[in-house]
C-alpha cells in the first residue's frame, strides 16, 4: 500500500526529509510522531502526491511518485491543517463542488453530511461556523470520495470527544481504509495504530513499534 | 476536462457573487479614471485615436486588479491542493479561470462603455456598437487568457500583486495596439470600419496564440 525507501526531499538547502524508509501495508495505520519541524507535515504532502520527492523511492497505492502521481489522485483523503474549503461558500456548496470534481453523485454529499452531524447547518457559510464544525465539513471532504487511503494531520484538532468518536467510522481504525495518522497526542496515535515512525529534523528516528514511553523521547 | 471546468467557474462565480471582490472595484476603477480623464483632459468630448486609448489603456488597468485576485481564493483557502488531490485535468483550472475572468471583464464594460460614452465620448456609441462588439469579445479573451496564464504564475509567489503588474500590462500590448486601432475609426465623427479586419485579425491570431501556450505550459506552473 505504502512503500518508503530511501525518501528525501529538501526546500533549497534545507533538508525536509531523508533516508526514511517504512511500508506500511494495506489497511494498516502508520502513527508519524516527531517535534514540530519535523517534516511530518511534509511527510504527508509527498504521499499525497502535492510535493515531489527527491530521493529515494516512493510507492504509493501501488504508483511510483512522482512519475504515476495521476494514478493517486482521487484515490487519497487528505485531512491537513486547512480544511481546503471556501469561506464563501456553505458546507453543502463546498462538498457539492469538490463532488464534481471526483465524479462523486450528489446522495453521497448528503450522506457524509449526515455522518459528520453537520447535516443541520450545511447551508450556512464556512465563515459563520465554528472551527470545529468547519473540521467536521473537512472531514466529510476527505472521505467524500470514499478514498481507500487516508492522510491525516491531527485530525482530531478542534473537535470534542463526542465529535472524535462519532467521526471514528469515517476516519478511525473502524474505516478499514489504510491510515497515516500525524499526531502529537502520543499516547492516542499509538493506541490506534499498527506501526509508528518518529521523525526528528527529517530524519528517521524509529520505524516499527515503540512503546510511549521510547516515542516521548523524540520530543526531548 | 469539460465538467471539471464548469465545476471551477461555477463556482468561482458564485465566490464573485458572494464576496464582490473582483466586478464591483474593476467597475469602480473604471467609472474613476473616466472621471478623472474627464477633469484632467477637461474636455467633455474625444474622439478618434484618443478616444480609443483612453477606453482600452482604462479597461486594460481594470483588468490588472481581477488578475490579481483570480487565484487568491485558491491561494488563501487552499483550493489548489484541493484540485491537485482530484482526478481532474489541470487545464480545466486554465480554462475555468480564463472563462471567469473573460465574463467578468464582460460584466465591467456592461457599465464602462455607457459611463465612457456619457463622460466623454463625443460620437454616438450606438451606431459604431455591433462593429465594436467583436473588438471587446477578441480582446476580451487575450486578456483571459494571458491573465489567466499570469495569476498562476504569481499564485505561488509572495508578491503575487507585484508579479500581475509587471508581468500583465507588457503582455497585453499587442491588445492595447489592435484593439485602440481597431476602435479608433469607430470612434471618429464620422464612423468607418476601416482596416477592421486586419486589427481583428492580429487580435485573432494574439488569442489563438496565447490560449494555446497557457494550455501547453499551465501543467508545469502548479507543479512545487
Amino acid at each position: 500500500m505504502i512503500e518508503l525507501d530511501g525518501l528525501g526531499r529538501r526546500f533549497g538547502d534545507r533538508v525536509a526529509l531523508e533516508g526514511i524508509t517504512v511500508r506500511v501495508p494495506e489497511g494498516a495505520t502508520l502513527a508519524v510522531l516527531g517535534p514540530n519541524g519535523a517534516g511530518k507535515t511534509t511527510l504527508l504532502r509527498v504521499l499525497a502526491g502535492l510535493l515531489r520527492p527527491h530521493g529515494g523511492k516512493v510507492r504509493v497505492l501501488g504508483a511510483e511518485l512522482p512519475a504515476e502521481r495521476w494514478r493517486v489522485h482521487g484515490r487519497v483523503g487528505f485531512l491537513g491543517h486547512e480544511p481546503l474549503l471556501y469561506r464563501e461558500l456553505s458546507g453543502r456548496e463546498n462538498l457539492r463542488y469538490h463532488a464534481r470534481l471526483h465524479g462523486v453523485d450528489g446522495e453521497r454529499v448528503e450522506e457524509v453530511l449526515a455522518a459528520v452531524g453537520m447535516d443541520g447547518r450545511a447551508d450556512e457559510p464556512l465563515r459563520e461556523l465554528s472551527r470545529g464544525m468547519v473540521q467536521r465539513l473537512a472531514v466529510a471532504r476527505a472521505v467524500l470520495h470514499d478514498p481507500p487511503l487516508l492522510l491525516l494531520d491531527e485530525p482530531r484538532s478542534h473537535l470534542d470527544p463526542a465529535v472524535g468518536e462519532a467521526l471514528e467510522p469515517l476516519i478511525g481504525r473502524a474505516s478499514g481504509r489504510t491510515r497515516v495518522l500525524v499526531s502529537h497526542d502520543v499516547e492516542g496515535a499509538l493506541g490506534e495504530s499498527d506501526l509508528a515512525l518518529g521523525l526528528r529534523r527529517g530524519r528517521q528516528a524509529f520505524a516499527g513499534w515503540v512503546s510511549a514511553d521510547q516515542a516521548r523521547g523524540l520530543y526531548r | 476536462m469539460i465538467r471539471a471546468a464548469r465545476a471551477i467557474l461555477a463556482k468561482d462565480l458564485r465566490l464573485e457573487l458572494r464576496a464582490k471582490e473582483s466586478v464591483p472595484a474593476m467597475t469602480l476603477f473604471t467609472l474613476t479614471v473616466y472621471v478623472l480623464f474627464h477633469f484632467g483632459l477637461d474636455r467633455d468630448t474625444l474622439d478618434g485615436s484618443l478616444a480609443a486609448g483612453v477606453l482600452w489603456v482604462t479597461l486594460l488597468l481594470a483588468s490588472v486588479l481581477a488578475v490579481v485576485r483570480l487565484f487568491a481564493a485558491e491561494r488563501e483557502q487552499g483550493g489548489i491542493d484541493a484540485l491537485l488531490l482530484a482526478p481532474v485535468d489541470r487545464t480545466a483550472l486554465f480554462v475555468a479561470k480564463a472563462a471567469a475572468l473573460f465574463l467578468f471583464l464582460c460584466a465591467v464594460e456592461l457599465v464602462a462603455l455607457p459611463a465612457f460614452a456619457l463622460l466623454l465620448l463625443g460620437p454616438d456609441l450606438l451606431e459604431p456598437l455591433p462593429r465594436l462588439l467583436p473588438v471587446l469579445l477578441l480582446a476580451n479573451l487575450g486578456v483571459a487568457a494571458v491573465g489567466a496564464l499570469v495569476a498562476a504564475l504569481a499564485a505561488e509567489t509572495r508578491a503575487p500583486e507585484l508579479i500581475v503588474s509587471l508581468l500583465l500590462l507588457p503582455l497585453l500590448v499587442p491588445v492595447l495596439i489592435a484593439a485602440a486601432q481597431a476602435t479608433e475609426p469607430l470612434l471618429r465623427d464620422d464612423p468607418s470600419a476601416d482596416r477592421l479586419g486586419r486589427w481583428l485579425g492580429l487580435l485573432t491570431l494574439y488569442d489563438v496564440v496565447f490560449v494555446l501556450l497557457s494550455v501547453a505550459v499551465f501543467d508545469y506552473l502548479l507543479e512545487d
